[in-house]
């Protein structure tokens, strides 16, 4: 009897797995269908906008006049991609030399203080990070380096100044900055497990080859991690493209182009929340949800590139 | 050992050496006494000792020993294989050899090594360089994923510097064809090392290792993952092998030290029991122990 009862597909067996089976298919569905309609719904509201300056002429636009009803995406799509750009360029050096010393180089104990004060640093709430930057990183910023370089700049380097532009409180530059300090503890934690995953084996035949121990890295462990990694900075790369509440804090919020480095300047999320509460015109509110279709876009298109790297270029998939 | 085989090889090596000065050990020893760091050669019943150890523990931690006081030889141009039970200390042994327990967390070690008559422990003694000198070759494959065949056996080369094409495709060509792989991957040295079957893996990671011209090599279970026909090319090649590289083999399967090796060692709870020649340990070992284990009394 128990004999042939094993033998049954489980399908027979007992209505608990068919009841589970629903229960998380139905939990999984609400899950896709949540994430296709808000896309919907944001494309929905955006229309109007979309009708009014077509799909590419908004991208394009670079005036953002809510009195005069003009609405273009341009100053935002800059201010975003410069800004997760350095912000980018800034992190990934470092936040891989902490990631490669804290596998391979430190002491066990030294790495747990400092992986624990990496992921501390994740969780500091972006708000926080925004009050320290306007009261303290902000103004000393200013003081102690924007207006020398600027002054200097006026007297010894004049074709410097219209790049550099007059110094305020809140810009470009210190918004890149306190960005590039939120996505370290990212892009280190990825590239932390993706040099973890690397097998025990790989480094030891390098080791055996009479590698040292910057040989095994650079022969062993960085090739064999490289997509992980990549991704880790791809992923990264779409935080900081989404990063919202401290940037609108420190940006300054111009619309106006071309931006200067010390100058006011703004992103896609900030402009959004800054003009979520006003827009009380079809076009603005349209224009403003507009604006978030493209950000949804541009973050979900990072999102699954990454994805793609991880999963088709890894090699323990067996692709290359 | 004929003094003109030595000669010859002398030769087969030293050009290599003359046209890079990348390979640092010369898998010889001298007919005229000497090991080629000059020391004196050590002999046990007129066999040449190439390796040897005095007294070696490897602890983990403070007081679990993996292999305590472990002394014995490893002949020249011979196959010493370490056979004993799951957990007997003869991987842990065999890593010993060349220093891969540094890389260990809280693993101590203790008493001599000593290859050509130098204690490989010694703290003047560059573990890195010991290393260029002793090869080893793993349980699993493992070629470097990324990197294409020739790079894979080029490795070792390129961790000294040489970057002479000529060099290394001679080098290639060669340990390639020392580790019987040649024929089977000529024709696509650039495809990655990933891309070959297991036991083709398994033989390049043996060429990658004989690249930089090794004096001793260290095999742990090399064919403990692979199907028997690919057991049976290794076998064959490290028949071939000894003839100019000392070699270590640790296996599980006592029909395969029967069948490959000169002298065998059987460990047993972190001891080294016996080593005697092969004929000599499967047909009438000295110890109980031994004797126990072979007839299958435990495993």
């Amino acid at each position: 009897m128990v004999e042939t009862n094993n033998l049954l597909p489980a399908r027979y067996r007992g209505p608990g797995d068919r009841v589970f089976k629903t229960v998380i298919v139905l939990f999984s569905s609400v899950i896709i269908l949540l994430a296709i309609g808000t896309a919907l719904v944001i494309y929905l509201e955006a229309r109007p906008t979309f009708r009014a300056f077509g799909y590419w002429n908004f991208l394009t636009e670079t005036t953002w006049d809510p009195v005069a009803a003009v609405h273009g995406a341009l100053p935002f799509i800059i201010g975003t991609l410069l800004t997760s750009f350095a912000a980018l360029a800034l992190a990934v050096v470092p936040a891989l030399g902490v990631a490669i010393f804290t596998t391979e180089y430190a002491p066990w104990w030294i790495a747990q203080i400092i992986n624990y004060t990496v992921d501390l640093l994740a969780a500091i709430p972006s708000v926080v990070i925004g009050l320290w930057g306007i009261f303290n990183f902000a103004p000393m910023m200013r003081e102690r380096f924007y207006t020398p370089i600027y002054n200097w700049a006026y007297e010894d380097a004049e074709w410097l100044v219209p790049i550099i532009g007059a110094p305020s409180t809140y810009n470009f530059v210190t918004a890149t900055i306190i960005l590039a300090l939120m996505i370290v503890p990212y892009t280190v934690a990825l590239s932390r497990d993706a040099i973890g995953q690397v097998p025990r084996e790989q480094r030891e035949a390098a080791w055996a080859l009479g590698a040292t121990r910057w040989e095994v890295m650079r022969k062993a462990v960085l090739p064999y991690a490289r997509t992980g990694i990549v991704a880790g900075i791809l992923l990264s790369l779409a935080r900081a493209l989404g990063e919202t509440m401290a940037v609108a804090m420190l940006i300054g919020n111009s619309n106006r182009v071309p931006f200067t480095l010390f100058g006011p300047a703004a992103t896609m999320p900030s402009v959004i929340i800054n003009e979520f509460r006003e827009a009380v015109e079809t076009l603005h509110y349209s224009s403003i949800m507009a604006v978030g279709f493209y950000l949804f876009i541009v973050t979900i298109s990072i999102n699954l590139l990454a994805s793609y790297v991880q999963q088709k270029l890894s090699i323990t998939k067996g692709g290359l | 050992m004929s003094i003109r085989a030595t000669e010859q090889r002398e030769t087969a090596a030293g050009e290599i050496v003359g046209a890079g000065g990348a390979a640092t050990g010369v898998a010889a020893t001298g007919g005229n006494g000497f090991y080629p760091n000059g020391r004196p050669v050590k002999k046990i019943d007129g066999t040449t000792v190439r390796m040897e150890t005095e007294g070696l523990t490897v602890r983990y931690g403070v007081s679990t020993f993996g292999i305590q006081d472990v002394s014995m030889p490893v002949f020249d141009r011979s196959v010493t294989a370490l056979i004993g039970p799951s957990g007997c200390g003869k991987s842990t042994f065999l890593r010993a050899l060349n220093r891969m327990h540094d890389l260990g967390v809280d693993i101590e070690v203790t008493g001599a090594a000593i290859l050509d008559g130098e204690n490989i422990y010694e703290p003047q003694v560059d573990a890195v360089t010991i290393r260029r000198r002793i090869g080893m070759v793993f349980q699993k494959p493992t070629p470097f994923p990324t990197k294409s065949i020739y790079e894979n056996v080029c490795a070792g080369l390129r961790l000294v510097g040489m970057r002479r094409k000529n060099v290394l495709d001679e080098a290639v060509e060669k340990a390639l064809t020392d580790a019987a792989l040649w024929d089977e991957v000529k024709d696509r040295l650039r495809s990655p090392g990933g891309s070959l079957s297991g036991g083709q893996q398994q033989r390049l990671c043996i060429a990658r290792a004989l690249a930089v011209e090794p004096e001793v090599l260290l095999m742990d279970e090399p064919t403990s993952s692979l199907d028997p026909n690919a057991t049976m090319r290794i076998e064959q090649l490290i028949q071939q092998l000894k003839e100019q590289v000392t070699i270590v083999i640790v296996t599980h399967n006592m029909q395969q030290a029967a069948r490959v090796s000169d002298y065998t060692a059987f460990f047993y709870v972190g001891e080294m029991v016996e080593i005697s020649r092969t004929q000599q340990i499967f047909s009438s070992p000295r110890e109980e122990r031994t004797q126990e284990y072979l007839s299958g009394t435990f495993s």
